[in-house]
């Protein structure tokens, strides 16, 4: 993981990110939308070579086990440049070609999705495997259940995350209480949860929502949410393999806007497990999803300020070490990577676009203080939402941008 | 994947057979001189008629019934085809479940268990439509179908570890309430208390194994009552078994009351039978106090299941003659002497004994003898599950997920360990509790960590 490290420092340097970023804006014929994070397209997290894709850390290839069809693979394995919403695509595709009893199913997915995310996939595999449903979320939630408790693998689309409280009863007292209730007889392990979440610069108060806070109570669920392409993939196929219903939800802005070069072959990411993106000693900088491109952006202004706000960062702390992590999976959490790194560090600050009250902050936050109290050396801050619902023409001042994160490293630093 | 294509193929030939059928049926119509609407097949009309009924008549579905009640068929009644074997059986199994049903609400009053349903005035429905499935048909039930369960051989000793929540309940390791009984080895989902989630599942279910190999002859069966009938989760199930092909039979208890709310303030429309049409699901109201209608009834409705490839919704009219629940006193809301009364006229048992004495397949001496029987066999279960232990208490965080434990869990548990062990002879209501328990916690309390 720390591979990136090195090179991705001394590439910040060498490279004006703003200018990068306007080059391969105007060399794209994907439409900006509003919103559109400079950051994303310009970003060190994302692994734009064949051989930085293929170092992933933690990548675990799915085909090299005996139950996957014989393969020989001449040279090393191959990538190819995709966006997320591709990246998801693909998954699917190798989801459906591996496992008969895969389905895929909701609003809209037989044409390709909303989001593209199932183009071709109908076509592929057939009408009775990738399918419409009638527009009832509780219904996709319940129907999907009830396919997962014969055995079967029902991978289920809620169109936005916005829209998925009409299925909070289906899956948190049915889907997440399915095996425990019937004493391990059923289980709906098969059921994955796919939906769009956060914010995406003008969506508004039902197109914008991070709802992942509300599942987090409620065990026997999985929530994992992506940050990239890669990582779209490698998780959302251990998703669908994962023995307990998860629910995926994917950062729509970064769709089309996060591109890398993704391995083809079939691989996985580890469930459950953070992964450390920039390694640092000073202070510890835990987010997931969309966020942390501002978080990256956040980093480059403490390094760097931009005029105007060099007088807002003292000297002294353009140099601190901030280590940067993706939580990656929200429920369980990984407990182990946050809390080693804070007592490495001392300080914890949490980004999360959900508001900040009983967010997944609040439970990160709460138990890093028990678990580092005598290292801390400072609060631990949350930079989240605020608690109002998502105000479209205030997005800019709602969501936890790079200048309060930047703003709250500080504070962190200085305490 | 063979069988799987082949199961694909022949939904797609009755699928368009339907829409034939449809067409046909509308070409029909006096109206079909203006037209048709091109994307709806609704034929084009000049008059202005509002319309409030399925029926053509404006008047109600009629109610399906075989035996009066006074177990003599009705004129001209429809018989399914039943022996003495199945008859018997049938009749075994609708006393067996108020002999049952009395043994466990008089020990919930005696406080030996928490809880519990009784399923009086219904065994007729409950028993009827059992008899009609076939038994690897996949059953999801509401709360009030143990009869099912019985019916398939679980056994009173299943029953009673659930209710007990001993250690050998296979049901759920003592975690849920009593009556939420499940058997994978007898096709029968883990009922849950939130109503209606299981309708859309049934759909789900009856999806799934319909693209199983070697399952294309089973159906999903999901029971409900008229109460649940009016949660979001009933329209989303007959939506999906309508729309996407499941063989889903919906059986709908319309027992007039749900709690204390009485089926008029539950709808004002005719029943629930009057809202499958609009989902275009075939549908039949049957009378749920008749066996031999339930049987029948549900019979066809499975074989229709099967052929369509979709939803059947069979409504079985019947009436609560027991309180809701032991937590509830029914006298509350409606007169003893309504109940009364349909115990002594509409009584679904005596209907059936009637019956089976005028085809000379029973006599009072086997009545006698069966009763007898019965309630020995259910006082034996119960004493027999009443001496046993509770699972072992580290079973309380077990099956929360598969795989790896989260930590979270792991740590959780550990900490209720150690408070055991610090606590556990101290705290009086702790150290009665855990000698309930398998074991008695010792599982935690002597690791040495």
């Amino acid at each position: 993981m720390s591979c990136f490290t090195p090179h991705c420092a001394r590439r910040a340097v060498a490279l004006k990110p703003r200018l990068r970023f306007l080059r391969r804006w105007q060399s794209t014929a994907t439409p900006e939308a509003a919103g559109h994070l400079p950051s994303v397209a310009t970003s060190k997290l994302l692994r734009p070579t064949r051989d930085e894709a293929l170092r992933t850390p933690g990548i675990r290839w799915a085909d090299e086990d005996n139950s996957g069809p014989v393969r020989t693979i001449v040279g090393g394995r191959e990538t190819r440049k995709m966006n997320t919403y591709q990246s998801i695509r693909d998954a699917l595709s190798l989801a459906l070609m591996k496992d008969d009893t895969a389905v895929i199913f909701g609003e809209d997915v037989a044409f390709g999705g909303v989001f593209r995310c199932t183009m071709g996939l109908a076509e592929e595999f057939g009408r009775e495997r990738v399918f419409n449903t009638p527009l009832s979320e509780q219904g996709i939630v319940g129907f999907g259940i009830g396919i997962a408790a014969m055995g079967h693998t029902p991978i289920v689309e809620i169109q936005f995350a916005d829209y998925i409280y009409p299925a909070f009863d289906q899956i948190v007292n049915e889907a997440a209480k399915f095996r425990y209730r019937s004493g391990g007889q059923y289980n709906v392990g098969g059921l994955t949860i796919r939906c769009p979440t956060m914010s995406v610069g003008h969506g508004g108060l039902y197109h914008s929502q991070s709802p992942e806070g509300f599942f987090m109570g409620a065990p026997g669920l999985k929530v994992v949410i992506p940050r990239s392409p890669i990582q779209a993939k490698g998780l959302l196929l251990a998703s669908i393999r994962d023995p307990n219903p998860v629910i995926f939800m994917e950062p729509k802005i970064l769709y089309r806007s996060a591109v890398e070069q993704v391995p083809i072959d079939d691989f996985e990411l580890p469930v459950g497990r953070a992964d450390t993106l920039v390694r640092g000693s000073d202070l510890t900088l835990l987010t997931w999803g969309t966020p942390l491109y501002h978080c990256e952006t956040a980093l480059h202004m403490l390094a760097s300020p931009p005029p105007g706000l060099d007088k807002h960062v003292p000297e002294s702390l353009r140099n601190a070490k901030i280590e940067l992590i993706d939580l990656r999976t929200i429920l369980p959490w990984d407990v182990e990577a946050v809390v080693e790194s804070v007592i490495r560090t001392g300080r914890l600050v949490i980004v999360h676009e959900a508001g900040l009250t009983a967010g997944v902050g609040a439970e990160i936050a709460a138990t890093v203080q028990k678990k580092c109290f005598l290292k801390l050396e400072a609060p631990v801050r949350r930079i989240t939402g605020w608690d109002t619902p998502v105000p479209l023409q205030y997005e800019k001042f709602y969501i936890p941008d790079a200048l309060r994160i930047m703003d709250a490293i500080v504070e962190t630093l200085k305490y | 994947m063979h069988a799987l294509r082949r199961g694909t193929t022949a939904l797609t030939s009755r699928t368009a057979r339907n829409a034939l059928n449809g067409r046909r049926g509308l070409q029909s119509a006096s109206t079909e001189r203006f037209g048709h609407l091109p994307d709806s097949h609704s034929p084009i009309t000049p008059k202005l008629k509002f319309f409030n009924s399925v029926t053509e008549d404006g008047g109600q579905i009629p109610t399906y019934r075989v035996l009066d009640g006074v177990g003599k068929p009705i004129e001209g009644a429809e018989m399914p085809e039943i022996d003495e074997t199945l008859a018997r059986k049938i009749y075994e199994n609708m006393v067996l479940l108020p002999t049952l049903d009395t043994l466990l609400y008089n020990v919930q009053r005696q406080g030996k268990i928490s809880f519990y349903m009784t399923a009086y005035g219904e065994e007729a429905t409950i028993i009827g439509s059992a008899a009609a499935l076939a038994s690897d048909d996949e059953v999801l039930g509401q709360y009030r179908e143990s009869g099912v369960l019985l019916w398939r051989g679980f056994g009173l000793d299943n029953i009673m570890s659930q209710c007990l929540g001993n250690e050998e309940d296979t049901s759920g390791k003592g975690k849920q309430m009593p009556v939420h009984f499940g058997s994978p080895a007898h096709h029968f989902l883990t009922i849950s208390s939130p109503l209606a989630t299981q309708i859309p599942q049934a759909a789900g279910v009856a999806f799934a194994i319909n693209r199983s190999a070697r399952r294309g002859k089973n159906c999903a069966a999901v029971y409900f009552g008229e109460g649940a009938a009016s949660e979001g989760d009933f329209h989303a199930g007959m939506l999906f078994a309508s729309t996407i092909p499941s063989p889903t039979l919906f059986i709908v208890r319309n027992n007039g009351f749900a709690i204390s709310t009485p089926a008029a303030e539950q709808y004002h429309g005719d029943g629930i039978a009057a809202r499958g049409p609009g989902y275009g699901v075939w549908t039949v109201r049957v009378d749920g106090n008749d066996v031999l209608a339930v049987l029948g009834a549900v019979r066809e409705a499975r074989k229709k299941c099967l052929e369509e490839g979709r939803g059947v919704l069979v409504e079985a009219m019947t009436y609560r003659v027991g309180h809701h629940s032991t937590s509830d006193d029914s006298f509350a809301y409606r007169s003893r002497s309504e109940v009364e009364d349909k115990k002594r006229i509409d009584n679904p048992i005596t209907r059936f004994r009637l019956f089976m004495e005028s085809q000379g397949w029973w006599s009072k001496a086997e009545e006698d003898a069966l009763r007898a029987r019965l309630k020995k066999d259910v006082m034996q279960a119960f004493k027999r599950a009443e001496g046993m232990q509770r699972p072992e208490l580290q079973e309380m965080f077990t099956d929360v997920y598969g795989g790896e434990e989260p930590w979270n869990i792991k740590e959780q548990r550990e900490e209720l360990a150690g408070l055991l062990k610090k606590y556990a002879n101290d705290w009086e209501p702790w150290k009665t509790e855990l000698e309930r328990f398998k074991g008695k916690g010792q599982e935690w309390l002597k690791k040495s960590d």
